[in-house]
């Protein structure tokens, strides 16, 4: 296979979850604001920019936080190079120099995904509208990896494509903890607090798992409960310990299909081997900060191999 | 149905009477109510846009993506004028590559004094780097589509030859799906000579061309400037069936004496090249220095024998419309016989004779720019109003070497389905041509574009055209 459309493949899906789960967060987000004043709901949506990386250019543009304008911008400001808008666009460019590696199932979920999410965002999106949006990107995800599973050949391409996923997810599902931690709370008295539940529950809500904790947990809701289930449990889907698994297993099969492992297989053993012996004491010994910002950076060395390794570029 | 005056209706005869060829499809037509026929058409445009089938326009800014509209109602040739047809194809498209090898060797032709010397001297397309060199196989031009229209039962003329980089092939395939898709109890009813080998066909004339360096099975590779082409869908789409790695300029390199394609191994060897990039793009050490569309050195690579190029490289000098005048001379000088398929006539304007009898009935002529394409560039006598053909009338005596005209023919029509029914639209032909050192292969059926104004005799995608299915019956 090409290196350039293993690195197509790749990045087709991680702007695909890096879509969603902007779509998450910003769903996440909107239901916060909804149980705020309009004051501190403004506060809200500044976190949520923050967490999304675009404070800086957000504000190059807007004077204040107000809701329409937010979601406008996250979802489909020109000016916002990671609009969800933009995402879409880079996905299915991707997915059009990608054609000849992906099935007529696969591209047709793309592209009618693309066509739907960028029929929705022609006009400002009102607050009526927000949920159908996010609604129809989550879709687009399902859609997406549903006719990959189903369709595509179990070739180095579907490793690639399923390595981009869960190196984005990993990264996303890191910083939305992270900006529960840093950012959301005010003042480490909140702790414990209603308000620190709520946003708990929304955190846990943006990677839907709200439902897999309070099944698992009897809804108790306390920070090293959701810490544990959103890092170490490996049942669920969008927890770190799962992306990293799932990465894992995706390398190894790479590994197989070259017949030996690369620099990246080696940065993995190690994350791999950091995780597997970390406990929820662990963490909060360490800093949850401090923790969640060293898994990025190792998960962003992988990347960086892995495109290295595979000869992604020239 | 309305009829246009004095052009010939390939479904109906003057009297209104179906065509033999279009008997079974008419009888069918008639069964199919309105509405129905309606809601499919509207089915096509939706199914075409999700398949992304679609071709790129450059308009100011970003580069939009458009259909190309898709009329329903196929075009149907008998069994009999395909030979008819066929036979005139090949014959023209073995001289092409004897004319290319000549002007590249001998120039015999030259010599003989049946074409002047002029005509390659200043032309652009015309390559010194292949003088004495022959390609693999000995062919030049791999993938052909000659331009046909028709003005009568039995009247065929090319318009053109394409034997540079044709494009369209993929609609060709495309429509014909979508029609299967749409009417699949058509097909059942008549009997419609299949072209989805196309791609097979194709890679296996080209692996027929490898070079001497190939080992065991030749690796075929696409080349696309990439996703902003315009043909960028075909690129992918016969790449995809051909089962070859579609690549772009910066996945290629040579390494060791060969051009050879980065994959997630390391390097390579590509063996034979069907390149969608012009020639001038093809290799910054040789052409355009400031490209970024082709491979440094691959032209070095190129003449030592360790890939095949598709269409080679300078091939382009036989298909301006300049040589075009020419074909019937090419034709009989190469084949010892008169053409077949005979060309329109056309008058050279950098002929003094010539030149005056133009401008003196500039109103009556198609005047085109013998390097122009797709439809720009050109005055439709006919059609023009006396600005433009004043203005025309400058340019043309400006540089009169750089026109050729032709009169206005009176093409043929196919119905097409519109809101009220059928409608008469002009037509014209591109069969897809393949040619490998021991056979000339032409797939039956072809793309036929239709201009979808009335009257308009501009059939090209870029001016608004259309395409419809072409149906070659089987006997």
């Amino acid at each position: 296979m090409l290196g350039r459309t293993a690195n197509g493949l790749f990045w087709m899906f991680r702007y695909l979850e890096r879509a969603e789960n902007t779509a998450r967060l910003l769903e996440a987000g909107f239901r916060m604001a909804l149980t705020r004043d309009l004051q501190t709901a403004e506060a809200e949506w500044r976190s949520l920019v923050h967490t999304l990386g675009l404070k800086e250019v957000y504000e190059r543009h807007h004077d204040s936080y107000i809701g329409h304008e937010v979601w406008n911008f996250i979802l489909r400001d020109r000016e916002n190079p990671n609009s969800v808008a933009r995402m879409m666009d880079a996905m299915r460019a991707n997915a059009r120099v990608t054609r000849t590696a992906i099935t007529t199932e696969l591209w047709t979920a793309i592209n009618t995904s693309w066509m739907e999410i960028t029929a929705l965002l022609k006009r400002p999106v009102s607050q009526g509208q927000v949920g159908e949006v996010v609604e129809t990107i989550r879709r687009a995800g399902t859609l997406t990896h549903g006719a990959m599973e189903g369709t595509l050949l179990r070739f180095e391409g579907y490793h690639f494509a399923r390595v981009g996923t869960f190196v984005e997810r990993a990264d996303n599902v890191a910083r939305i903890i992270d900006m529960k931690y840093y950012l959301l709370l005010p003042s480490l008295r909140y702790v414990g607090s209603t308000m620190d539940t709520g946003q708990w529950e929304q955190v846990l809500r943006s990677v839907s798992g709200d439902r897999a904790y309070h099944w698992l947990n009897a809804g108790r809701i306390e920070a090293r409960g959701i810490v544990e289930f959103l890092v170490l449990d490996r049942r669920f889907p969008r927890s770190l310990a799962y992306c990293h698994g799932e990465l894992d297993e995706e390398l190894a099969c790479l590994a197989a299909i070259h017949g030996h492992e690369a620099h990246c297989h080696k940065l993995m053993h190690e994350a791999a081997t950091i995780l597997d012996h970390m406990t929820v004491d662990g963490i909060f010994e360490i800093g949850l900060h401090e923790f969640l910002t060293r898994f990025v950076d190792r998960n962003a060395a992988i990347a960086e191999a892995i495109a290295q390794d595979y000869r992604f570029l020239v | 149905m309305e009829q246009a005056a004095n052009t010939f209706d390939e479904m109906r005869h003057e009297g209104g009477g179906v065509r033999p060829a279009y008997a079974d499809y008419c009888e069918w037509f008639d069964q199919q109510p309105g509405d129905l026929l309606r809601r499919k058409h509207k089915d096509a445009e939706g199914s075409f846009r999700r398949t992304g089938i679609t071709f790129n326009v450059y308009g100011e800014g970003e580069a939009e993506e458009r259909l190309i509209p898709f009329d329903m109602v196929p075009r149907v040739i008998t069994a009999a004028e395909w030979r008819r047809l066929t036979r005139g194809i090949e014959q023209r498209v073995s001289a092409l590559n004897a004319f290319i090898h000549d002007l590249y060797h001998r120039q015999e032709i030259i010599r003989a004094g049946r074409v002047p010397e002029r005509l390659f001297r200043h032309n652009e397309a015309w390559l010194p780097h292949m003088v004495g060199f022959t390609p693999p196989g000995g062919v030049y031009t791999h993938i052909v589509g000659i331009d046909l229209v028709r003005t009568g039962p039995g009247d065929w003329f090319v318009l053109e030859d394409n034997a540079r980089t044709p494009s369209g092939v993929s609609y060709m395939l495309e429509n014909r799906e979508t029609m299967m898709a749409m009417f699949p109890e058509l097909f059942t009813r008549v009997p419609v000579a299949s072209v989805s080998d196309y791609p097979r066909r194709l890679a296996k004339s080209l692996a027929a061309c490898a070079p001497d360096a190939a080992r065991g099975k030749p690796t075929v590779a696409v080349l696309t400037p990439g996703i902003y082409n315009s043909a960028y869908y075909e690129h992918a789409f016969l790449a995809d069936q051909m089962g070859a790695e579609l690549v772009e300029g910066s996945d290629l390199r040579v390494v060791g004496g060969r051009v050879q394609m980065r994959t997630t191994r390391g390097y390579e060897p590509v063996d034979v090249l069907y390149r969608r990039v012009d020639d001038e793009f093809l290799d910054p050490l040789t052409f355009n220095p400031a490209s970024v569309l082709g491979v440094p050195g691959i032209m070095d690579v190129y003449r030592s024998g360790g890939i095949t190029i598709a269409n080679a490289p300078g091939t382009g000098i036989a298909d301006d419309k300049a040589i075009y005048s020419f074909m019937p001379e090419i034709v009989e000088f190469y084949t010892g016989s008169k053409p077949l398929l005979p060309n329109v006539q056309t008058w050279r304007c950098a002929e003094p004779d010539s030149l005056a009898y133009v401008l003196d009935n500039l109103a009556e002529l198609v005047v085109k720019e013998v390097h122009g394409s797709g439809g720009y560039g050109m005055l439709i006598g006919p059609t023009a109003s006396k600005k433009e053909i004043a203005a025309f009338r400058q340019k043309l005596c400006a540089k009169p070497g750089n026109y050729i005209a032709q009169p206005t023919l009176a093409l043929s029509t196919c119905p097409i389905f519109t809101a009220k029914g059928l409608a008469p639209r002009h037509v014209d032909l591109r069969p897809f041509v393949l040619v490998s050192p021991d056979k000339i292969d032409i797939t039956p059926g072809g793309l036929t574009r239709v201009a979808l104004k009335k009257g308009s005799l501009v059939v090209n995608s870029s001016q608004g055209g259309g395409t419809k299915d072409t149906w070659v019956l089987k006997d």
